[in-house]
């Protein structure tokens, strides 16, 4: 009888765990390209861009890892941890195991945000901002929308109000396309809606920092209580749950962290989809586990992903079209062979 | 204990039923009794808080259920729902933990004393060799005890049970009954609806009928529960009696030549 046992112990394995195969991923991912760095010579940058001091390496290596390769590596790790623990997020909250973290139009948004950002001709920051604020707009209204229409099923009404409004957005989409230079912007705006993590800059993760810690701050403190959200809003109610607030400070924060991936990643799907089912498959639906599970299996995916997506071609592939060949059919494994953390 | 003054209820403006009053008191099994439609969920729903009163009033405690904040209620009214079909594999001992919500803070998860209290719930009920399974591949029986289990972790004074024999196989229905006697005998104060006139002879002290929204009779199933007012409720004729060796009054359908 293990009733007493703290389940939260348990957890610190996995976490310790997971960041070391994390680690060993990141420095993978680090040495591998068009131009390979050997382990000693990555933490040897590493070391000295930590101390500030001057590395003993050669300066191409020193470029590579620490304005190239870092970055990227950082901003993988952050978005498919984000794009990760929002999926879980909206699949518990929404319960519903299809949801995936573009279920309130978030991406959507997003992408109409940036995709008129590069219309406009725009610089970088620009588009990213523009994409941020597009995709909390875009939850806004499907929250909005929600909240004033009384007397039903508050969660069916947000995915309903969701596939309305991001149709809408979507059909803003095709148009700014329709109206975009064919052989300027369209390109851009394409490549940019597939996802990529190509001209990420030390800059831009800092950027996207702020809003990922704030993002993820109600999801790791609400992490018991999202179980008992899974249990439909009057269950949770009649426990003694504030459903309202919960709901809105849970799709705060998921909806933060994926507007802030998307801002600098363009549109990566999948991955909020298939790794919390993958999570759940591992370490069981409490959130307590699932969290940091998931966390740590997107960050590592995405660097998986990613490293493919710049190395397997002699361009690079965009994340969204890899995330997707690999993602679907093993999504489609997970049905076939009745592994599914849910019923 | 739970009082209903002269209760209004529906859904928004539309008033499903009204001027019910009755006090439940500890130790007390109250069953509902009424046909589909006639308001049984709604009825539940503002006892439970979940929809506001639309006239008079719910009291817990001699206190207007609006006045106590949602951890309050939880700690004093504890609803089972029909056992359902969990979408997650949580443990049965998660399911019981979720119970706890109301004791353990919004940021916080549960401690010790709230595990300890979730394995004498399910300790309590038998079901203590279940507590690692997934909610998902259990029975349907003991799904309606684990949430059972998971309303006594919220230690409440009452219970309210939607049709916690609905779904159930013969044998889990009466050991499902069996329990709810024994938590009466101990002191919680329930009530619950049912489709079965047997269950209200088998398990209530008094019984609520409930026609079109408003109470029909409400008394001792023995002095209520008559064959007239089944034909009322139901519009099917039945005739009761127990059985040689019975314990409590059955009620037996008749067909009309014409069926």
């Amino acid at each position: 009888m293990n009733s007493a046992q703290d389940p939260d112990r348990g957890n610190r394995k996995l976490v310790v765990f997971g960041i070391l195969g994390v680690t060993v991923l990141a420095m993978a991912s680090m040495a591998i390209g068009k131009y390979s760095v050997p382990p000693s010579a990555i933490l040897r940058v590493l070391f000295a861009g930590l101390t500030g001091g001057q590395p003993d390496v050669d300066p191409i290596q020193q470029t590579v890892i620490w304005n190239v390769r870092l970055p990227r590596v950082i901003a993988g790790l952050l978005i498919g941890a984000a794009l990760a623990a929002a999926g879980a997020t909206y699949q518990g909250l929404f319960r519903n195991p299809l949801v995936s973290p573009d279920i309130l139009g978030v991406s959507a948004g997003a992408s109409l945000g940036a995709v008129l950002a590069i219309f406009l001709k725009m610089p970088v920051p620009v588009i990213q901002l523009m994409s941020f604020c597009g995709g909390l707009l875009a939850v806004a209204a499907v929250y909005g929308v929600g909240a004033a229409v009384r007397g039903r099923d508050p969660v069916l009404t947000l995915v309903l109000a969701g596939v309305a409004i991001g149709a809408i957005v979507g059909a803003g989409i095709s148009l700014v396309k329709i109206l975009a230079d064919p052989y300027d912007q369209l390109p851009a705006i394409t490549y940019w809606l597939l996802g990529s993590l190509t001209a990420v800059t030390r800059a831009d993760v800092g950027s996207i920092l702020p809003a990922m810690v704030i993002g993820l701050l109600p999801l790791v403190a609400l992490r018991w209580r999202m179980n008992v959200m899974t249990l439909g809003d009057e269950e949770a109610q009649t426990l003694g749950v504030d459903t309202r607030l919960m709901r809105l400070a849970l799709i705060f924060g998921a909806t933060l962290i994926t507007a802030a991936s998307v801002s600098i990643a363009g549109i990566v799907g999948w991955v909020g989809l298939v790794i919390p089912h993958v999570a759940r498959l591992l370490v069981g639906p409490d959130f307590r586990r699932l969290l940091p599970a998931a966390l740590l299996l997107g960050g590592g995916y995405m660097l998986v992903v990613d490293t493919l997506a710049r190395s397997v071609a002699l361009t690079e592939i965009p994340l969204g079209i890899l995330t997707a060949v690999v993602g679907a059919p093993f999504f489609l494994w997970l049905l076939a062979s009745g592994k599914r953390g849910w019923s | 204990m739970l009082e209903l003054r002269d209760l209004a209820f529906g859904y928004g403006t539309r008033q499903v039923g009204g001027g019910v009053s009755l006090i439940l008191r500890p130790g007390e099994v109250l069953a509902l009794l009424g046909p589909n439609g006639a308001g049984k969920t709604t009825l539940f729903k503002t006892m439970l808080g979940l929809l506001a009163p639309l006239g008079g009033e719910v009291l817990l405690d001699a206190a207007p259920l609006e006045t106590l904040d949602r951890k309050e209620r939880a700690r004093r009214i504890a609803y089972v729902p029909q056992a359902h079909a969990a979408l997650f594999p949580f443990t049965v001992r998660d399911v019981v933990l979720m119970g706890r919500a109301a004791q353990v803070a919004p940021f916080s998860a549960p401690v010790r004393n709230d595990r300890e209290v979730a394995a004498a719930a399910l300790e309590r009920l038998g079901m203590a060799h279940l507590s690692d399974r997934p909610y998902t591949e259990i029975s349907g029986g003991e799904r309606q005890m684990t949430l059972i289990a998971r309303a006594l972790a919220q230690q409440p004074k009452v219970l309210v049970m939607d049709e916690p024999t609905a779904s159930l196989d013969y044998g889990n229905q009466m050991r499902v009954l069996g329990h709810v006697r024994r938590l009466a005998r101990e002191g919680m104060a329930v009530v619950l609806s049912t489709h079965n006139p047997d269950h209200v002879f088998m398990v209530a002290d008094r019984v609520a009928m409930l026609h079109d929204g408003a109470l029909a009779a409400l008394g001792p199933p023995a002095d209520v529960l008559t064959v007239e007012r089944v034909k009322q409720l139901y519009n099917i004729d039945v005739v009761m009696g127990v059985l040689p060796g019975g314990s409590s009054q059955v009620c037996s359908p008749r067909l009309g030549p014409g069926d």
